[in-house]
C-alpha cells in the first residue's frame, strides 16, 4: 500500500473531522456522555430537597441486589427479549418467505404483516387492552364460542408477559419481515435450483441454502430485535404499569418508574448501568461470534 | 443640521405620552398555569375548562391555563418533571396524598404563607375535617380539597330482583356481603361465570380499595405524621385475608388483579352486580347504566369505614406574590360552595364544605337523586388516605403486596410482611 | 420446480390464517370508532355507523396541536437527521482519517444505547441546558443517528470515485461534489432512511413523554396517553377513534406508497 501524500491526509483529518463534528458532538452529548455519567452518577446517592448528593461507593449496587423488585425486572427482561426475539425473527422469515413465495393475494399479505410496523404502540397497546379484558374482551369472547372460560390475560401473573411479548412479536415481526424480503428478492434462484435438482427436498433447501444465506440479514435484525427487548416499554405504560405485582415489570420500566416517579436518580442511575452493561454484553457477543460466522465471502 | 432635530423631538414626545400612558394602564394579567389530573369517567375536562373561563370573566385581570395531565399519577409526575426543569406550574390539583412527597421535594408552599388573615383561618375551618386530615400537617395547611371521594358501593337493583332478594337492601356487613355475592354470583351452562357478585378492582391503586376493608377491620395502615406504617398488623393481614377469600374461597369475585378503568363498564355490561369504585363515578354510573342502580355505603366489618381520597389544591414555591393572590383568588372560587355544588354535581365527588350542600342547587339535586348524600355520611367513618414520605414508593411496596395476594402468589401474611419490611426500610430515613 | 397442490393450499391457508389475526387489531379498532359504545363489545352486524365518537374524541383533547407538535418534531428531526448524517457519512466514506474506523464503532454504539436507555441522564441533560419542554429538547437527541450515518456511509462508499472526476473538473470543492455526485445519487437510500425515520418518531413515546409537560409541545403519542388513561373509566368507541387519529396520517401514507415504501426499502438493499 503506497504511503499517502502529506497534503491529502491533512485534508483528510481536517475535512473529516470538520463534517464529522456535529454529529460527533450530538451523539457525544446524548449517548457517550450520559452512558459514562450513569456509571459516575450511580455512586452517588440522591439529592433530596436540601440534602446534596454525597459519594457512596457501592451502596446503590449493595441495595440493589437485596431489591427483589430489580432481580424481578431483570428475570423478566430476559425472559421478554428470549420471548420476543426469537419468534419475531422467526415469523418475519417465514411472512417474508410467504410473501416472496406465489401465493395468492401476496399484496394483501405484505400489507396486513407491515401495518402494524405504522401503528404508535400506545394507540396498538389500547387496542391490545380492550383484546385482553377479561369477560367481554375479544379473547374471551372468541374463548366464550369455544366454551371456555374467560381469564384475566393481564391481571394474572403467569400470562401478563406473554401477552405483552405476543404484542411485541406482532408490532415488530412485519418490520424485520421487509429486511428479509429484500435479500430473498436479491438472491440468486440458481442457488436454489441447483439444491432442488439435487434431490434436496424444501426444508433442506432452506436450512443448507437459504437460512445461511439470510445470516447477515438475520443479524441485522437481531440486533434491533435486541435493542427493541430492552427499549421499547411503551405498552407496559398503558396496560399493566408493571404489575401485578411486577409481573410485566422491565429494567427500562423500572428505571423510568425509579427516576420519574419516585425521583431516585441515583438508584435509577445504577438500574441504567446494569442495562448498559447487558447492551454491552449483547455488542459484544455480535461482533466476536456472530459476526465471524456470517460472512464468508 | 437642525433638520434631524425636531424627528427626534417628535420620537422622544411619542415616548413619553406612551409612558404615561402605560403607567395609567392597570397592570398586566397575570397568568397562572393549572395542572390536573382526571380519574373519573365523563366530560371532565370540558367541565373543569368551563369552570376556568367562567373564573376568568369574573377575574378580568387574570388567565388560566389549564393543562390535562392525565392520572394522579402521570399529574404528579408531570408536576415534579416540570419543577425540577424549573418551569413548576403556579397552581395544581394533585392527590392529597402526594403531601409529604410534595414538601421533602420543597415545591409547594402552605397556604398559610399567602392566606393569613383571620376569616383565612375560618375559611380553613369551613372545610370537612375528613377532608382536611390528608391536607395539614406541622401545624401548617399545605392543600384545599377540590375533588374528594369515599369510595361507595353501588348495586345493581335489577340483578338483585332476579336473584331473588330485596333490591332496595344493600349488604350491611361482611357477612351479608358474601351472602348476597353467593346469590348474584351467575354461571353459565359449562361452569364460567357470566356475573360476578361482587367486584372491587385492584389496579393501579389497590392500596386505596383495601383502606376500606382495613378501616372497616378497625386498624390504620400509618401515624399522622406519615413516618410509620402497620401493613403487617393482624388486624391487616386478616382484612387482606378477607378480600381474597372472596375470589378463591367464595368464588364471589373476579380472580386475579381487578381493573379499575373498567370496572364501570362491567358494572354496565352486568359483568358484576356490586362494585365498590369512588363517588366520583357517580355522575358516569347515573349517565350510562341502563338499569336501576343503588349507592350505599361500605359493608361495616368490625365497623363501616372507608378513606378519603381524591385531590386537593396545591399553590407552589416558585409562585411571586401577585401569582400566589391570584391562585389564591382562583382557589377559594373554586371551592365556593356555589362551585363546589356545581362540581360535585357534575361528577359525583363529595362537595367539600357543608355550605355547599345547603346550596339551593345541592339541595335540589338531592331532592332527586339522594346517592351522593351516601359518600357525605360516610365521612363520619372515614380515615385519611394512606399517606406518607416517598409515598409513591410505600404504596408501591403495598400495591405489589396487594397484587401478589389476590393472584395468590403470596399468601396475606407473606405478602404483608414483605411489603411492611420494604416500607420500613424506606421510611428508615424520615425518623 | 413442482409443489404440491397441498403445500401450496397449506401454505396459502397458513399465510393468510396469519395475515388476518395480524390486521384484526385495526380492523377491530376501526370497526368499534364507527359504532357506538354499546356495540364496542358486542359484535352486531346491525349496529348503527356514527361519527360521534371522532366528534367526542376531536373535542376531548387538542388533536390539532398535537398534530402539529408532532408534525414538527418528525421534520425537525429528520432534516437535522438528513444534514447531519450526510456530512457525517460523508466524512466516513471519503475522508478516512487516522482512527477513523474506531470513531465509527464509537458511532455505532449509538445503534445500541439509543436516547431512551440513558434517559435519566439526558434529562439531566437537557435541565442543564435549561431546555426543558420543548420540540427542540425531544428532537435534539436524535438528530445524530448511528443508523443515518451507517446506510449513507454504506451508499457513499458504493459509488465510483470517477463521478467525482467530472464535479472537481468544474472547479467543485469537496462539499461541491458531495452536493452536486453524492447526494443525487444516494436518493434511494434517502427515501428508505426518512421513511424509517418518520415512522420511527411518530410514533416514539417514552422520551417525548418525559420531556413535553404543556400541550404546546405534547406530541400525539404522549396526548393519546393522556387522553386513554384507564383511571378514567374507559369508553373503547372514543379511545380507538382517538387512536386512529393518531395513527391515521402514517397509515394512509403507507396504504397511498406502500410500494413505494417497500421498494425502496429493497432498493436501498440494506443489509
Amino acid at each position: 500500500m503506497s504511503k499517502q501524500l502529506n497534503p491529502s491526509r491533512r485534508m483528510n483529518i481536517t475535512y473529516g473531522w470538520l463534517l464529522l463534528l456535529p454529529s460527533a458532538l450530538l451523539l457525544v452529548a446524548f449517548t457517550h456522555y450520559p452512558a459514562l455519567a450513569t456509571f459516575w452518577h450511580s455512586a452517588f446517592s440522591t439529592p433530596k430537597g436540601i440534602r446534596p448528593a454525597r459519594f457512596i461507593g457501592f451502596d446503590q449496587y449493595r441495595a440493589m441486589a437485596d431489591d427483589p423488585v430489580f432481580w424481578t425486572a431483570l428475570v423478566n427482561n430476559l425472559w421478554y427479549a428470549a420471548g420476543t426475539i426469537v419468534p419475531a425473527i422467526a415469523l418475519a422469515m417465514l411472512m417474508a418467505l410467504w410473501v416472496n413465495g406465489k401465493l395468492a393475494g401476496r399484496g394483501f399479505l405484505r400489507l396486513a404483516f407491515f401495518t402494524p410496523t405504522v401503528l404508535p404502540m400506545i394507540a396498538v397497546a389500547n387496542i391490545w387492552l380492550f383484546f385482553y379484558t377479561p369477560g367481554y374482551g375479544l379473547l374471551d369472547q372468541i374463548r366464550g364460542v369455544f366454551g371456555l372460560s374467560a381469564h384475566n390475560w393481564l391481571g394474572s401473573p403467569d400470562t401478563v408477559l406473554w401477552c405483552l411479548m405476543f404484542v411485541s412479536v406482532w408490532k415488530d415481526a412485519g418490520f424485520f419481515m421487509i429486511f428479509y424480503l429484500a435479500a430473498l428478492q436479491q438472491m440468486p434462484p440458481e442457488l436454489r435450483e441447483a439444491a432442488e435438482l439435487e434431490g434436496a427436498n424444501r426444508w433442506q433447501v432452506f436450512r443448507r441454502v437459504t437460512f445461511p444465506l439470510l445470516m447477515p440479514t438475520t443479524l441485522f435484525v437481531f440486533v434491533n430485535a435486541v435493542v427493541n427487548a430492552f427499549r421499547l416499554v411503551d405498552h407496559i405504560v398503558v396496560m399493566t404499569r408493571g404489575g401485578p405485582d411486577n409481573a410485566s415489570n422491565l429494567l427500562l420500566y423500572y428505571i423510568y418508574e425509579t427516576g420519574f416517579k419516585f425521583w431516585d436518580s441515583g438508584y435509577a442511575a445504577a438500574l441504567t448501568v446494569v442495562l448498559l452493561l447487558i447492551l454491552a454484553l449483547v455488542a459484544l457477543l455480535q461482533f466476536t461470534v456472530l459476526e465471524r460466522r456470517t460472512h464468508y465471502q | 443640521m437642525t433638520s434631524w432635530f425636531t424627528p427626534l423631538r417628535r420620537l422622544a414626545a411619542c415616548l413619553g405620552a406612551t409612558t404615561l400612558l402605560a403607567a395609567a394602564l392597570p397592570a398586566s394579567a397575570v397568568e397562572l398555569s393549572f395542572y390536573y389530573p382526571v380519574a373519573v369517567g365523563g366530560p371532565v375536562t370540558k367541565t373543569l375548562d368551563d369552570m376556568a373561563a367562567s373564573f376568568e370573566k369574573e377575574n378580568p385581570g387574570i388567565t388560566i391555563k389549564p393543562v390535562y395531565a392525565g392520572s394522579y399519577q402521570d399529574t404528579i409526575a408531570k408536576v415534579l418533571t416540570a419543577a425540577k426543569g424549573g418551569a413548576a406550574p403556579n397552581v395544581a390539583v394533585l392527590l392529597s396524598t402526594d403531601m409529604f412527597t410534595l414538601i421533602d421535594e420543597n415545591v409547594i408552599t402552605p397556604f398559610d404563607k399567602v392566606a393569613n388573615t383571620p376569616a383565612d383561618q375560618e375559611w380553613f375551618k369551613s372545610f370537612y375535617p375528613g377532608f382536611m386530615a390528608n391536607s395539614q400537617t406541622g401545624g401548617k395547611t399545605w392543600g384545599i380539597p377540590f375533588q374528594r371521594s369515599t369510595v361507595v358501593m353501588y348495586w345493581n337493583k335489577d340483578l338483585f330482583k332476579e336473584a331473588g332478594l330485596d333490591p332496595n337492601r344493600a349488604p350491611k356487613d361482611w357477612n351479608e356481603l358474601v351472602e348476597f355475592g353467593k346469590k348474584l354470583t351467575r354461571r353459565d351452562a359449562a361452569g364460567n361465570v357470566t356475573t360476578w357478585g361482587v367486584q372491587v378492582p385492584s389496579s393501579g391503586f389497590p392500596y386505596w380499595l383495601f383502606q376500606c376493608f382495613t378501616t372497616e377491620n378497625g386498624v390504620e395502615l400509618m401515624n399522622a405524621a406519615g413516618t410509620e406504617t402497620y401493613f403487617d398488623k393482624p388486624a391487616v393481614v386478616d382484612a387482606l385475608q378477607y378480600w381474597v377469600d372472596l375470589s378463591r374461597k367464595h368464588a364471589i369475585h373476579p380472580p386475579g388483579v381487578v381493573e379499575w378503568g373498567t370496572t364501570p363498564k362491567d358494572f354496565f355490561e352486568r359483568k358484576a352486580a356490586i362494585i365498590w369504585t369512588t363517588t366520583g363515578n357517580l355522575t358516569n354510573i347515573r349517565a350510562n347504566a341502563k338499569f336501576d342502580f343503588g349507592v350505599a355505603m361500605l359493608p361495616a366489618g368490625k365497623q363501616p369505614g372507608s378513606p378519603t381520597g381524591g385531590g386537593n389544591f396545591y399553590l407552589f414555591d416558585k409562585n411571586t406574590p401577585e401569582q400566589n393572590a391570584a391562585a389564591l383568588k382562583f382557589v377559594k372560587w373554586m371551592t365556593e360552595p356555589k362551585r363546589a355544588a356545581e362540581w360535585a354535581i357534575a361528577t359525583g365527588y363529595v362537595a367539600v364544605s357543608p355550605a355547599a350542600w345547603d346550596t339551593p342547587e345541592m339541595k335540589k339535586y338531592v331532592a332527586d337523586f339522594p346517592a351522593p348524600i351516601v359518600a357525605r355520611d360516610q365521612l363520619k367513618y372515614a380515615v385519611a388516605e394512606l399517606s406518607t414520605h416517598e409515598n409513591q414508593r410505600v404504596t408501591k411496596a403495598l400495591n405489589d403486596g396487594l397484587q401478589a395476594a389476590l393472584t395468590g402468589a403470596k399468601t396475606p401474611e407473606a405478602a404483608m410482611k414483605d411489603s411492611q419490611r420494604e416500607a420500613e426500610r424506606i421510611l428508615r430515613s424520615y425518623r | 420446480m413442482q409443489h404440491s397442490r397441498f403445500d401450496y393450499w397449506l401454505n396459502s391457508l397458513g399465510a393468510w390464517a396469519l395475515g388476518i389475526l395480524w390486521v384484526l387489531p385495526l380492523l377491530y379498532a376501526v370497526w368499534s370508532a364507527f359504532h357506538p359504545t354499546e356495540y364496542s363489545a358486542n359484535f352486531s352486524l346491525s349496529a348503527p355507523l356514527t361519527l360521534d365518537n371522532f366528534r367526542a374524541a376531536w373535542a376531548a383533547a387538542p388533536f390539532p396541536q398535537y398534530f402539529l407538535n408532532t408534525f414538527l418534531l418528525v421534520s425537525s428531526i429528520l432534516v437535522g437527521q438528513l444534514v447531519l448524517c450526510t456530512l457525517g457519512a460523508y466524512a466516513f466514506a471519503r475522508f478516512p482519517f487516522p482512527g477513523s474506523n474506531v470513531v465509527f464503532g464509537l458511532v455505532l454504539v449509538q445503534l445500541l444505547v439509543m436516547p431512551d436507555i440513558v434517559i435519566v441522564e439526558n434529562y439531566r441533560s437537557l435541565h442543564w441546558l435549561g431546555m426543558s419542554d420543548s420540540i427542540a429538547a425531544m428532537a435534539l437527541p436524535y438528530m445524530a443517528s448511528a443508523f443515518g450515518i451507517f446506510l449513507l456511509r454504506q451508499t457513499f462508499k458504493s459509488l465510483p470515485r470517477e463521478l467525482e472526476e467530472a464535479a472537481r473538473i468544474e472547479g467543485c470543492g469537496p462539499l461541491g461534489v458531495l452536493w452536486r455526485v453524492y447526494v443525487p445519487l444516494a436518493k434511494p437510500t434517502y427515501v428508505a432512511y426518512a421513511l424509517v425515520s418518520v415512522s420511527y418518531h411518530w410514533n416514539n413515546f417514552l422520551w417525548p413523554l418525559i420531556v413535553s409537560n404543556s400541550v404546546n409541545t405534547r406530541p400525539l403519542t404522549v396526548g393519546l396517553a393522556v387522553f386513554s388513561g384507564t383511571d378514567q373509566g374507559i369508553d373503547w368507541a372514543i379511545i380507538n377513534a382517538a387512536t386512529l387519529f393518531a395513527a391515521a396520517p402514517l397509515l394512509i401514507a403507507f396504504l397511498l406508497f406502500q410500494r413505494q415504501f417497500v421498494q425502496s426499502f429493497l432498493r436501498a438493499g440494506i443489509r
